[in-house]
Parts: structure tokens; sequence; C-alpha cells
């Protein structure tokens, strides 16, 4: 999962990247894998990036020592309890509180006031928002900003254990550092230490910051339109799309957007090759947030 | 007759440095042919929150403009590209670039051994990857990947390394095609380009 401790001993051979014992994994064996996934489940991997997700499956292998693509088969279709574990591990769940400083001071500084300018009340959405930092540093943003009772935000995340982290707000001890050099960064208007504290090696989170959010278990790809919102957070979520399914997850969020409403992608995303482009402006390149302006 | 046995059959050239790689790298940059056919593609460990800067500092005394990709963008003959902070910079069959933010690798992110792998997977023996000076052992596997798809593979000689312990990690896993100190490398990438005209 996403905590680096579990993940990699110093010698190198890093899961995912590495080892000769256990076969390379082909395209043809993704297939399979898609498939079999699809059948029993019906979670749709098929357009997901290849590069990821080969490195995704080729991980899972070593880690849960399968000799062969086959045998992966074998467990995801026989063993649920295996493919609720599984989930997590394909999907990416690194993240840390207040990513990319700047952007947030931009969301902080110009989107919400324009968005207030029009607005008493608004809605947010993380789509994808993984073990909940993202909605944290949204929240610590909107508490400081004297308006978070104003905010109905919605996190949803494809995957259920993950998400229930996220409600936890329990974070490795450890990934704090980070995050507070990140809140340095972000010029909050506190420190990062009061919005949590340390119980048995953890950092749990205020939980009135997230009191009024509501998480919800919910997949890009196959999910439909289920709200209008004045700020869609999409950070490092399409990055594991192939283009095509890019473009129809970006048509489900243009969608989901009021006109005028703001859409935020990773710093280095882009809506350039996307078809409905031309119903976006760019409000900060830099930023990659962006404002939709036609139906 | 030519020091390095190199022909028109390779399509990129992917270069991974660390600690004391900076000026070999600039060094290259600001000694590759003007009209240099293949596209460059670099990954260099860097700062993971310093998202500005490193591709002014490396375009400074570039011959070529050096470029950051957005995810999904097309590989261009040509050019030079630098894997951006903090993400994992992959390459896809159809010559596109992924960015992904999955876990540290060698306790990098941008990790060199991605970035090798993956272009090793898409050029196969269309490859050449080369190894610059650095402090951890990022980059051995991929350089190994590369030479077991068949690729040239290239180390900074360890003599001319600030720090040797990236080039000395990949040749104890890999036998290594060529160990050439910086002159020798832009040499080499010269010599190379001109099996295209």
């Amino acid at each position: 999962m996403f905590d680096s401790q579990k993940v990699y001993s110093g010698s190198g051979n890093s899961p995912g990247h590495g080892s000769d014992k256990i076969q390379e994994v082909e395209i043809a064996d993704l297939r399979k894998i898609t498939q079999a996934v699809k059948n029993c489940y019906g979670y749709d991997f098929t357009e997901y990036a290849m590069s990821s997700f080969k490195r995704r499956i080729q991980r899972i292998l070593e880690l849960y020592k399968l000799p062969t693509v086959d045998h992966l088969i074998k467990k995801i279709e026989t063993e649920k309890a295996f493919f609720e574990e599984f989930l997590p591990e394909i999907t990416v769940n690194v993240t840390e509180m207040f990513r990319d400083p700047s952007f947030w001071r931009e969301v902080r500084d110009h989107i919400i006031p324009n968005i207030l300018l029009n607005h008493e009340t608004f809605s947010i959405w993380h789509a994808g928002c993984s073990s909940g930092e993202e909605v944290f540093s949204m929240a610590i943003l909107l508490k400081e900003m004297g308006i978070l009772d104003k905010v109905n935000i919605i996190a949803s995340d494809i995957d259920k254990p993950i998400l229930s982290k996220a409600e936890k707000g329990e974070y490795i001890i450890k990934n704090m550092e980070l995050n507070e050099k990140n809140y340095i960064r972000f010029q909050g208007t506190s420190t990062l230490k009061n919005y949590y504290e340390e119980k048995n090696g953890k950092a749990v989170m205020d939980q009135s910051l997230i009191k009024k959010v509501s998480f919800r278990n919910y997949d890009l790809v196959r999910g439909g339109v289920f709200n209008k919102f004045d700020l869609i957070l999409c950070r490092n979520v399409m990055i594991y799309f192939n283009q095509n399914l890019q473009n129809s997850v970006l048509k489900k969020l243009h969608e989901s957007l009021f006109k005028y409403g703001y859409l935020a992608i990773g710093s280095k995303e882009s809506l350039i090759w996307c078809e409905i482009a031309n119903k976006f402006i760019v409000v900060n390149n830099e930023e990659k947030i962006y404002k939709k302006i036609k139906e | 007759m030519s020091q390095f046995n190199v022909s028109n059959i390779f399509k990129a050239v992917v270069i991974g440095g660390s600690a004391g790689s900076f000026q070999g790298i600039t060094k290259i940059l600001a000694n590759l042919p003007e009209n240099f056919e293949l596209p460059l593609i670099l990954c260099l460990h860097r700062l993971k929150h310093v998202r500005n800067g490193f591709v002014e500092a490396l375009s400074l005394k570039s011959v070529k403009p050096v470029t950051e990709p957005i995810d999904k963008e097309s590989i261009r003959k040509g050019k030079v590209y630098l894997a951006p902070a903090n993400y994992h910079m992959s390459l896809e069959l159809g010559h596109s670039f992924s960015l992904s933010t999955e876990e540290m690798i060698n306790n990098s992110r941008p990790a060199i051994d991605i970035t090798l792998e993956t272009a090793a997977y898409v050029f196969k023996e269309k490859l050449i990857g080369i190894l610059l000076s650095g402090a951890n052992r990022d980059g051995a596997m991929g350089m190994k990947k590369i030479k077991d798809r068949g690729g040239i593979t290239i180390v900074q000689d360890p003599s001319d390394c600030m720090i040797d312990t990236m080039p000395r990690a990949a040749m104890e896993l890999t036998k290594v095609d060529y160990v050439l100190n910086t002159q020798k490398i832009i040499d080499f990438l010269i010599e190379l380009n001109k099996q295209y005209k």
C-alpha cells in the first residue's frame, strides 16, 4: 500500500522492478489479468496506462511470491479476499499533504476567492482521494480561510479500504515530516501539528476537519455523473489511464462541473490532448487549473 | 575507422545521473551536435519539492532546449527530455511518456531504473543507455535491462566520476559495452549522429 515502511529493503531488488526470479510480464498477460478482473468483479483496467499497470502487476507477483501470471489469475478468480488486497496494490496510493504547495496557495489566494464572489456556499469533489491527504489539506485550507462550514466536500475513491483509511485520518508519523514541510511552503497560518495528535506512533487528524466531508466509493472509469461541483480536484489520477480513457473520464468531470466551475489536475498533466479541451480555459498553466466555459 | 561500433539503427538515447552528474550532463548537452537526430531522454535525481529551475539550469548551456514532458506527450526526434520532479517517468509502447507518483525506488522519484527499464522495453536493441556519476545503485538494474534487450550500455568512467557508486553498481550487475569519460561520451554521441547523415 502507500506506506513506504513495508515496501523496500535496501537491497536494490525492489518489488516491481528487478528480480530475475519472476517472469517478465507480457502484454498478453496483462490482457488476461484485466479480463479476469472484469469478468469476476466488474472493474475495468483495460485502458490503464501500460507501463505503470505492468509495474503494479510485477510488484504484486513479488509481494505474494507468485511464480507466474497464471497463479495470479487463479488467485484473483478464486479468492475474493485476495482481490480486496489486490485492488489497492494496483491503484497507486502514494500521496502527500499539500503536494505542490504553490498549487494550494493559488487555490487559497485566487480560486476560492473567485468562487466566493458569486457563491456563499459551494461544493468540492476530490476525485480519486486515495488515503485522504488531499482532503485534509483542503479542509485545513478552508478552516484557515474561515469557511470550512460553508463548503460541501465529496471525496471518492475506487477502493473501499483506502477510503476508510481516508475517513480515519491516521497517518504514519514519519510521513508528517514531509507534510509539515509542504505546509510551511504553503504558508498556512498555523502549524500542521495543530491539526493532529500523536497516538501510538500515528498522526491522528482532527476529525472535526472532515465532519462535512462525504466519502464515496466511486470508480471514475465506470461511475456516472452524480452531482455538480464548483471545484473538482483530480490530480495525478488520470496519469494512470491511457489517452482514450483520459478523454472519457474528462468528459465526466466536465459534466460534473457547473459552468464556470474549476478543474485542477496534476502539475504535469494537461488537457491539451483532450477532445473537449476547448470547453475549458486555462486559469493557471503552472498549477494546471482550468475553468469550464462551455457546456 | 570509428572507435565505436555504431550504426543508424538506434531510436533513442537515455541518460541517468545522480550526485556529481550535473557537470557531466551540462558538458554533454553543451557539446551535442546541433542537428542531433535522436530523442535524448534524461532521468536525473533532483530535489523532489523543487519543480522549477532545473530545466532552466540545464538549458542554459545546452545546444537544444531541455523540456519536461507532460503526461502522455509523444517522444519526438531531436528533442531533449528531462524527468520532472517528484514523478517517475516511463516510456510507453507507441513512443509516449507516462508519468506516475508511485512509491520511490532506491529512495528516488524519479527513479532512473524506471525510465531505463521502460525505455529498454520500448526500444529494445535500438536504445543506447548511459549512466553517469551517482551515489546510489539506481540505474544499475535499468542498465542490465537495456543490455539484456540488446541495446548499448555506456557508463561514465569511475575515475572520471565525482561519485562512482552508480556506474560501478551497473558494471557489477551487467557487462557494459563502453566505459568512457565525459569527453568520450560526447565523441560517441557525435559519431553516432554521423550515422544518420
